[in-house]
């Protein structure tokens, strides 16, 4: 796409994004809104920080910033329904610790969280009767959620959940049906996650495996706060799902490597590696290649956002990345602490990454490559992802 | 009807199941019996099976501390910790001073976290009624939250008129979110409007505090949850340590949370203690049985259990006079009514083999009682039962007079002209968890000045070299405390290759199904006579199960395909 297309295509999407505005937004519910900020000790100008944050996040032109400021604010409550499978609740921990958390809270506000195990006040019969009313109610309006990989062994019997001892298969299948979207929230719902590492005495599986169904997965173990709420906002502006990968994942989110944008990525091409865990390289930062580091096998916007509101981040904290956005990153990228080349990958039907250190060249390359295979997928970001992809190479 | 009843023969009785129990981390069903508006029977059961220790089998042993700690999403770096120290156990190493200090700042920080996540976000909804907030009179809410406190947190009028608006517009918006199907204005409720509404503004301000003690794990852990800064010998964040900044950050952000738990948590404790008095009482929502700890926070490089912040000890049939030293090797657990093939006896979780036996439910969808029902096994220590927990340490510190927290324990019975055996108690178990929530805090200065002095010697070193065994090694335990309790886990190691894994967590020990004697385990124990005047609304019972923090993602972890006996024991802690 040159760069005379992407300026089209950006103005039909922007007019696309205030139709749909357009319906939902009012100007007493915009003063509403800023109201509200206010009450909450925040000023218009914190909150358009925010949207701008997000608009970056979202690989978005600066022109959506008004948009993705305006969508938050939008009074019409979507109803998510919340699901958990065989899972940690790692993932709603990592959505409740949501970068500025007041203004998450509003956010909070805006979708409806209809259901969620982990928050639901009332418990038992209760609960259920309320799921069955709010898929009832919100028949094809709402967004589902799942967190957790879908135990499938012998019908599903490892996990029952309410007073019926409905399989998690079962409900799954029964809330999924009826939802507009269904979003894959950690590397659980998207691929099996834990449970589904070798053997898989459960025989779990991610949600699209499991059901055969759409799903847009937000892998991660956990997903960084940043790409669930970005998912959703996505949703909330474009009344779509964003363009993805060829495994479903975002493409502004999971576009690049970690290794693309990471802090240490100088060291790695001066060919500075830390050896030994608390040696000089340590405590000077450098590369953690060696140390295993699965950051040039990743793909995920860690380097770019951290987490915990940037406080922090695996590689920032001296411990090489695990790939943990990556299907089968149990059994694929372990262990941990060694370069993929001595590891007896356990990859059913298949054979690891074949790069030693001496070839990092090489392996680089080959890495490029099944990058653009993976994202040869027709879009705008697609187009950005390539580019970086390109300019590596170079 | 409620949860479901189903009546049985009997006429006076009725049989209540509550599955989904929300606000808890995992799946949990609860059935009891109930006959003349008491609980007359009970049984746990947990509902998900998710086969971790098969998967553990023949892995690097330095993956497995990152693999464990997916147990939970909550409580993560312990099982990461523990996991890591079993396996320093075996190897025969220890960690230098700077990685046991930044260890136990880190690991104080998910206790902070747990606790004050779990008072507000998953119990605070069992004391507090949002339907009472809501007709709260904000200038007597003022004025009652300053009977509490001096200088309490987030407490003036202006402030609590907000909170109000902000529900009420919540409630008339018709989509009331996690709210729904709240049991909101059940007589059993027992706080004025005014007390409901301080515990509720607190409840928002809560999912602040949370944020800023993640952050404060991510300063040195890498991120929450999950953290990703710990390996074998050692921690990596060793640049972090170094950096001045990161120390002023840990040490503002832990002065910030300071000022919540003790302006806003430790009042809403007292606060709930004053008006449930009658509740506060020997016995209710606790059973008549033993309490058991193993001690947290290694203050030495050994890891010697009577150095450690948290105490280690054994208390049996509520005897406070003494409390005895814990050995590993009485440690069993029992399949005899959980979904598992096994013995009609308890094994030393060394020596289990255990394969899925799943033997489904009655055809009217409850549990088999007499059977088998639970995916969660039933642990006993010398053959017996035990709860573990804040409520179990603070017990036991109590006893053994360790550090301050007798001291601190009889300053809060004083407060409520209570004597100790009150706190054999929901209300009591309530207590404890803030009362340790406000010692931890005092713990991770302790570590900070300890840290800073060492660093100052010009000692940085943060981990330490080891060889892999050629010979499998014997079967290492780490035992340690988790906010929730008591956790072990138990390795083999032979090469780099973990050759048996068995992890026994706090959610097994209290979530327990019987064991082949027949002994319930701690939330079914301590169900038996709770009043349940409205089996709509069984609120009683979601206060006393939730008074344990029940985190079944980490109780129903696990199965152990390995066959091999122990050979001997590596006797440590």
């Amino acid at each position: 796409m040159n760069s005379k297309e992407l300026g089209k295509y950006y103005k039909s999407l922007l007019k696309e994004v205030d139709e749909r505005l357009e319906k939902l937004c009012s100007r007493e519910k915009e003063e509403e809104f800023n109201k509200e900020l206010e009450r909450n000790g925040f000023t218009r100008r914190d909150f358009l920080k925010w949207a701008s944050f997000m608009t970056a996040a979202l690989m978005l032109p600066p022109a959506f910033e008004s948009r993705v400021a305006k969508a938050a604010a939008v009074k019409e409550r979507t109803p998510v329904i919340w699901l958990h499978m065989a899972e940690c609740t790692g993932c709603s921990e990592s959505f409740l610790r949501t970068r500025e958390p007041d203004i998450a809270t509003l956010i909070f506000e805006q979708i409806s969280l209809t259901y969620h195990d982990t928050l639901m006040m009332a418990s038992g019969e209760r609960v259920e009767k309320h799921l069955n009313e709010a898929i009832q109610r919100y028949k094809g309006k709402y967004i589902c959620i799942i967190e957790g990989g879908i135990p499938t062994k012998d019908g599903g019997i490892y996990l029952r959940i309410g007073t019926k001892g409905e399989t998690g298969l079962e409900r799954a299948r029964k809330v999924t049906k009826d939802a507009k979207y269904v979003l894959a929230f950690g590397t659980c719902a998207a691929f099996g996650g834990v449970q589904a590492a070798y053997p898989n005495p459960t025989g779990a599986k991610g949600v699209r495996d499991a059901l055969g169904i759409e799903v847009v997965n937000v892998p991660g173990c956990p997903p960084n706060s940043v790409n669930m709420v970005g998912t959703i906002l996505h949703i909330l502006l474009f009344n779509k799902v964003p363009p993805t990968d060829l495994l479903y994942r975002p493409l502004w989110a999971y576009g690049s490597r970690i290794h693309d944008y990471c802090e240490r990525r100088a060291h790695f091409d001066a060919g500075e590696f830390v050896e030994e865990w608390g040696d000089e390289g340590a405590k000077k930062g450098w590369c953690l290649y060696k140390m295993g580091c699965k950051g040039p096998l990743t793909y995920n916007n860690c380097s770019r956002y951290r987490f915990n509101q940037g406080t922090n981040w695996p590689i920032g904290a001296g411990h090489g990345c695990i790939g943990c956005s990556e299907p089968d990153f149990w059994d694929k990228m372990a262990p941990f602490e060694e370069p993929n080349e001595k590891a007896e990958i356990r990859i059913p039907g298949g054979k690891g990454v074949e790069a030693t250190s001496d070839e990092i060249g090489s392996f680089l390359a080959g890495a490029t490559a099944a990058a653009i295979g993976i994202h040869a997928v027709g879009s705008v970001i697609r187009a950005k992802a390539e580019k970086t992809v390109k300019k590596e190479s170079e | 009807m409620m949860a479901k009843a189903v009546n049985s023969n009997n006429n006076q009785k009725s049989h209540l199941v509550i599955d989904p129990i929300t606000r808890i981390e995992g799946h949990l069903r609860i059935e009891v019996d109930v006959k003349d508006g008491k609980v007359s029977n009970a049984w746990s059961s947990g509902t998900l099976w998710r086969g971790i220790e098969p998967i553990l089998q023949g892995r690097d042993i330095r993956d497995a501390g990152l693999l464990v700690q997916r147990i939970c999403g909550v409580c993560t770096w312990v099982h990461y910790e523990a996991n890591t120290m079993s396996a320093e156990v075996a190897l025969g190493i220890r960690p230098p001073t700077n990685a046991r200090l930044i260890r136990n700042m880190i690991n104080a920080t998910q206790f902070m976290h747990d606790h004050i996540v779990h008072f507000y976000a998953l119990h605070s909804l069992d004391w507090a009624d949002v339907g009472g907030a809501l007709k709260a009179d904000p200038v007597k809410a003022s004025e009652l939250a300053h009977q509490f406190s001096q200088t309490p947190y987030n407490a003036s009028v202006d402030h609590y008129k907000e909170v109000i608006e902000k529900l009420k517009k919540f409630v008339a918006s018709g989509q009331l979110g996690p709210f729904s199907g709240a049991y909101l204005g059940n007589k059993l409720y027992k706080l004025p409007p005014e007390g409901d509404l301080i515990v509720i503004s607190h409840y928002l301000d809560a999912l602040y505090v949370q944020v800023v003690l993640a952050q404060m794990m991510a300063i040195y852990g890498a991120k929450n949850p999950h953290p990703q800064s710990l390996v074998v010998g050692g921690i990596t964040s060793v640049m972090d340590m170094l950096d001045a900044k990161r120390l002023g950050q840990y040490t503002s952000k832990l002065e910030q949370v300071g000022e919540f738990i003790q302006h806003a948590y430790l009042p809403d404790i007292d606060l709930i203690t004053h008006f449930y008095k009658d509740e506060f009482v020997e016995g209710w929502g606790c059973g008549s049985y033993n309490f058991l700890s193993y001690g947290g926070f290694p203050e030495t490089n050994d890891w010697k259990a009577e150095y450690r912040y948290l105490p280690q000890g054994v208390i049996y049939n509520r005897d406070l006079s003494k409390a005895e030293k814990v050995d590993e090797r009485h440690i069993t657990e029992s399949v005899a009514h959980s979904w598992y093939k096994g013995p009609n006896k308890g094994l030393y979780p060394g020596d289990e083999e255990t394969v899925p036996e799943y033997t489904g439910l009655n055809p009217d969808g409850t549990v088999k009682g007499e059977g088998k029902y639970s995916w969660v096994k039933a642990p006993r220590y010398k053959g017996k039962m035990m709860e573990v927990g804040p409520l179990s340490r603070l017990l036991v510190g109590y006893v053994l007079d360790h550090n301050n927290m007798r001291e601190m324990l009889e300053m809060f019975l004083q407060k409520h002209s209570a004597d100790v055996r009150q706190m054999f108690s929901t209300v009591g178990r309530t207590a404890a968890r803030a009362l340790e929530t406000a010692y931890i805090w005092y713990g991770a200065h302790r570590w900070v000045d300890d840290l800073v002095a060492n660093l100052a010697q010009g000692d940085e070193r943060t981990w330490t070299r080891f060889e892999y065994p050629e010979e499998e090694t014997n079967t290492s335990v780490a035992l340690y405390e988790a906010p929730r309790g008591s956790l072990a886990h138990f390795v083999r190691i032979k090469g780099k290759k973990v050759t048996h894994y068995q992890v026994v967590v706090p959610s097994t020990w209290n979530a327990s199904p019987r064991d082949e004697k027949g002994q319930r385990g701690a939330y079914e124990e301590s169900l038996i006579d709770l009043p349940v005047p409205d089996l709509e609304e069984p609120l009683e019972i979601l206060r006393t199960v939730h008074s344990f923090d029940p985190c079944l993602a980490c109780a129903i972890h696990v199965v152990d395909v390995d066959s091999g006996k122990v050979k001997k024991f590596k006797v440590e802690v």
